[in-house]
Parts: structure tokens; C-alpha cells; sequence
């Protein structure tokens, strides 16, 4: 389908306002980090005359960045390859296993897209330190892969179903066991739903700041998140330096998205592709 | 006799084979999701410091919560600021959701260029959005009010934050401006699935696009628009990074941008001013409220969205 002249015009219009509004606060955080604070207060929307990755600089040193940015990838990372195998495995087993106890447990793990994990915070925090993991990283990987669950058995499942049953026959015939089916046939097949979860989860637990909040005071222990919000506080003052920690923190996930933008789009909007 | 045995030990094998698929799953999910939810209920009937409040109850708090003045007041502020906190998302955020994906549905150049610009806030951390845009509508340097300045618009350059009337909305819409992608490209998935030929039919015919719109995609469109309203109201209700980033843990102004989960957490997990003992068993009482407000609003969609598929 195609707009005519009129409606096209009007389109264009609205779109290249809404486009504006969208790119002109990240235009002013990115050139903004890049000039000394004279220059912002003076002209805060031109590219920098005099560059300077002071505020860069400072971030970096003040905040161990590195430190902040190694624990949010190890924490991210770890929890998103325990979501697809454990998420993929239960998947399997709630396409695959008719029984009254599969269909249970299927609603049981969809009730938790509705229900947000962080009502239960009072009671992980005294289940975080029952088990000695308070003020580690450590504390926020089981909390992240239950909260992938609902959404992994969602999104799996759906896909496992789709699939044709004659293959796992076959296979099955020439005696392979639902392990061998399971790592031989469902997961390569799975790949493009695989993505889907992970790219979900990835954003969801790398922009994560509540369970950071609670679980972490140790500088050791902090994420980029909770980094960020630490620094923000002290650097109120300091444009330059604000705007670089915020830069820091906003300009990975962005270059990763301009990247990978149609699978970003796919997985942020999976819990409602079934409705 | 031996065979019938074989059988049954076969069927049997292979119920623990799917019941070891689904072990890890259930034991993570249950102990670190369902449990720790089911458990915060139980909370809400103790009293006590600390950790462990270990004193019973019964529904002490929630009589607390509803009679004495001190803690009423500070709920229904959050619910209300809540509501309407949801209420600006539901209209603001969908509806331009909805005209986006309208405009979008169309085959143009440079399509592709305005979803990918649409959806990209949503992929930034909402803490980051929130610090961001509190610089941006700084009162002093803040860009907004020098752009409005600019324009000879000196009236309006008023302290967006700072205003008890203001901070709410202008929060709001913040978040509207990084969440605006999702209905957008929910809506665009749904309106892709109504075919042309009778989009065309109805063009023939010389139907305007505005009946079009509101005869034909508006009620094909519902089933999303109930997914879309649904996903706004447990998000929205469940908001709490973007008042911290932009009005801090108490919900600046004179708590007139407090959420129910700043309340929770100011109550349950920091501490209130200025003791800083964090009151667990108040604090899983506003969770449990929390619970019942957000499955009264998921049962009633069930209960619409159920009935609209068997008629």
C-alpha cells in the first residue's frame, strides 16, 4: 500500500517531528560530553569547538568503569546462557509431554509475565543473605534467570510446537534418546527463537537497576547501572563529566542496536507476539 | 506378565526423562520467583525490626495501612500518582503508537530509518533516560528552556521538575518518549496483518482513511490493543527507575511524583527519614496491595479478551 501526495506530506511531517524529538536529547548528551563546561552553557547544541574526553577521563578514573562494565557483561552474560539452556530444556518438555502436570506448569511459568518479580524483593533480599551472596554479583544471576523464565517457556514452547512432529518421530524411531533429540535437533532448529530470548533478556538485565540497588553497596561488586547512578549523584555539578558517565553507559547498547536493530525490535516486543 | 512390566518401566523412564527437562527450570523459578512472591504475602501479617519482623499480626498492617492517617494518606498519594502516572502512558503513549504504526504501515523511503529512530529509546536504560532528561530540562542550563528561550517563548521556560503540578506529567511523558516504540511496532505487526485487498476494496469504494481507520483497522486491530493495554498497565504499575532518576526515592516535589514503588521501597527495603530501619512487614503489605491491584487488572483483560474470542 502507498500514501497519495497529501497523506504522504503528512506523514513525512509527523515522523521527521517525532524523529527530532527522539535524536535531539541524544545529539545534546553525546556532543555535550565532548566540551568543557563553558562551552556547553554557551552553545549547548553546536559540535564541540574545543574537544576534551576529560569528563571521559574522570568517569573512568572516579568510577572504575572497567571494573563496572567487566561485572555487568560477566553478570549479563552468564545469566543469558543459563536462561536458553534451562529455558530451552523446559520448553521442550512442555511442547513435547502430554500430561496434566506439563499444562500446569506451562500456565505456571506464563503467570509470571503478568506478575513483576521485584514484588517479592523483600523476601530475596533475606534469601540473598541466607545464602551469603549479599554484596556480590553473584546474588543477581539466580534472581535473572528466574525472571527470564516466563518469557524463555513463552517464546520457546511457542516455537517447539510449530515445529513438525515427523521429525522427532524419525529420530526417535532410529533411537535416539529426547536428550540426544533434544541437543542434536530442537536447538539448532531453535536458533532464530534462541535470539529472540536472549536479545530480550540481554537488554533487560544489562539496563537493570533495581536488584543492583538492593543487593550491592561494595564498589567491587557494582554494575554499570548502579555505577552510573552513584556517579550522576556526585558529578551533578559537573556537565561534562555527567553527560560522559551517561554517555558511557547509553552508547553501547545504542551502537549495538543501530546493528542489530530488526532483532532488537523482535525481542524487546516478544511477549506480545501471541498475545 | 514380564513384557507388561517392561512397558510400565519404559513409560515410566521416560516420565523422569521430562521431569529432569523441566527440574532446573521449576527449582530457579520457584525459589527465586514464586517463592520469594508467595512469601512477601505471608510478610505482609508480621511486625518487627530488621530482617526478619517475627511478630504475628494478622492483617494488622493492612488495617494500619487503611485507617491510621500517617500511612493512608502516603498510600492513596502513591495509587492516585500511579493511575495517573498508567493513564498518561495509555493515552499519550498508544495513541501516538497507534498513529505511528498507521503512518508507518504504508510503503514509503526511508520507512525503515523512522521505526528504527521510533524504537531506539527503548533500548536505553531508563535510569540513563531519566538522569539524561532531568539535565535537559534543567531550569538553569537545561536545553528545553534555552531552546524555548530561543523562540521568544520566555513564559514558558518554567522549572519542569520543581512545579508539584508539573513533575508528575513532565515525568511521565519522559518515559512516553523512551517506551513510544513498543506499541508503535505492536500496532504496525497487527495492522500488516489486515489485508490490502480489503483496505483496497474500501478505497474503491471511496471510503476517506479516516472511516478506513476507524471502520475496518480500529476493530481488527482490538486483540492488540488489549495485549498493548495490558502490557502498558503492568509496566506502568510496576514503574520505578525513571521517579528515582528524575525526583529521587521520595518522589520530589513534596512526594507529588510518589509511585507505589517508591513507597515500597522508602518502606520496605531504604528506610524512611530518618531512622533508615527499613519497616519489611508495612513494606510487603504495599507489595501485596501492589499484587492485587495489578491481578484484578490482568483478570479483568482475561475475563474481556476471553469473552470477545467465544462471541
Amino acid at each position: 500500500m502507498r500514501w497519495n501526495k497529501v497523506q504522504l506530506a503528512f506523514t513525512y511531517i509527523v515522523l521527521a517531528v517525532w524523529s527530532a524529538v527522539v535524536m535531539f536529547p541524544i545529539w545534546t548528551l553525546i556532543v555535550n560530553s565532548l566540551k568543557p563546561q563553558k562551552e556547553i552553557f554557551k552553545d549547548p547544541f553546536g559540535l564541540p569547538k574545543t574537544f576534551t574526553f576529560d569528563g571521559y577521563k574522570a568517569a573512568w578514573s572516579d568510577g572504575r568503569f572497567d571494573l563496572y562494565f567487566t561485572n555487568t557483561l560477566i553478570v549479563t552474560f552468564i545469566s543469558l546462557i543459563l536462561i536458553l539452556l534451562i529455558g530451552s530444556m523446559a520448553a521442550y518438555a512442555l511442547a513435547k509431554w502430554e500430561s496434566p502436570v506439563s499444562s500446569f506448569l506451562y500456565v505456571f511459568f506464563i503467570a509470571g509475565l503478568m506478575i513483576p518479580i521485584r514484588l517479592g524483593t523483600l523476601d530475596l533480599v533475606r534469601l540473598i543473605k541466607a545464602l551469603n551472596l549479599q554484596d556480590t554479583y553473584w546474588s543477581l544471576i539466580p534472581v535473572y534467570v528466574a525472571m527470564g523464565m516466563p518469557i524463555a517457556t513463552f517464546v520457546l514452547t511457542a516455537f517447539i510446537k510449530e515445529l513438525p512432529g515427523e521429525m522427532f518421530e524419525a529420530a526417535k524411531i532410529d533411537g535416539a534418546s529426547e536428550l540426544q533429540v533434544y541437543s542434536r535437533i530442537v536447538l539448532p532448529l531453535m536458533r532464530p527463537a534462541l535470539a529472540t530470548v536472549a536479545i530480550f533478556n540481554m537488554i533487560k538485565i544489562w539496563n537493570d537497576f533495581w536488584f543492583p540497588l538492593v543487593f550491592i553497596r561494595a564498589e567491587e561488586a557494582r554494575t554499570v547501572a548502579l555505577g552510573v547512578s552513584l556517579l550522576f549523584g556526585q558529578y551533578r555539578t559537573d556537565w561534562t563529566r555527567a553527560l560522559a558517565v551517561l554517555s558511557l553507559a547509553a552508547v553501547p547498547m545504542l551502537l549495538l542496536y543501530i546493528v542489530l536493530a530488526r532483532e532488537f525490535i523482535k525481542g524487546l516486543t516478544a511477549g506480545a507476539v501471541k498475545g | 506378565m514380564i513384557r507388561v512390566q517392561e512397558i510400565f518401566n519404559a513409560r515410566n523412564r521416560k516420565k523422569i526423562t521430562w521431569v529432569l527437562f523441566l527440574l532446573p527450570a521449576v527449582t530457579v523459578y520457584l525459589v527465586f520467583m514464586a517463592g520469594p512472591l508467595f512469601d512477601s504475602l505471608r510478610l505482609s501479617l508480621y511486625q518487627g525490626e530488621g530482617y526478619t519482623p517475627t511478630k504475628f499480626v494478622g492483617l494488622q498492617n493492612y488495617v494500619d495501612l487503611f485507617t491510621n492517617p500517617l500511612w493512608r494518606e502516603k498510600f492513596f498519594n502513591a495509587f492516585i500518582n500511579t493511575c495517573i502516572f498508567f493513564a498518561i502512558h495509555m493515552l499519550v503513549q498508544n495513541t501516538l503508537g497507534l498513529l505511528f504504526a498507521n503512518l508507518l504501515s504504508a510503503e514509503f523511503k526511508g520507512r525503515n530509518f523512522f521505526r528504527t529512530v521510533i524504537f531506539a529509546p527503548a533500548t536505553l536504560s531508563v535510569l540513563v533516560t531519566g538522569f539524561l532528561w532531568t539535565l535537559i530540562l534543567n531550569p538553569n542550563w537545561g536545553a528545553v528552556n534555552k531552546a524555548l528561550i530561543a523562540m521568544n517563548l520566555r513564559e514558558w521556560a518554567l522549572p519542569w521538575l520543581g512545579r508539584e503540578n508539573l513533575a508528575l506529567p513532565v515525568i511521565s511523558l519522559t518515559s512516553v518518549w523512551q517506551w513510544v516504540g513498543m506499541p508503535t511496532v505492536m500496532f504496525l505487526a497487527g495492522l500488516m496483518g489486515i489485508s490490502d485487498e480489503l483496505l483496497e476494496a474500501a478505497r474503491i469504494d471511496g471510503a476517506s482513511e479516516w472511516n478506513i481507520f476507524w471502520k475496518i483497522k480500529f476493530p481488527l486491530l482490538k486483540p492488540v490493543i488489549g495485549v498493548v493495554a495490558i502490557l502498558t498497565f503492568v509496566d506502568n504499575f510496576n514503574a520505578f527507575d525513571v521517579i528515582f532518576a528524575m525526583a529521587g526515592a521520595k518522589g520530589e516535589p513534596a512526594y507529588s511524583t510518589d509511585l507505589l514503588a517508591t513507597l515500597f521501597y522508602r518502606t520496605g527495603i531504604a528506610g524512611e527519614h530518618p531512622v533508615g530501619i527499613p519497616n519489611m512487614g508495612m513494606g510487603a503489605t504495599i507489595a501485596t496491595m501492589t499484587f492485587f491491584i495489578l491481578m484484578s487488572g490482568v483478570l479483568t483483560w482475561l475475563y474481556f479478551s476471553r469473552r470477545n474470542v467465544t462471541e
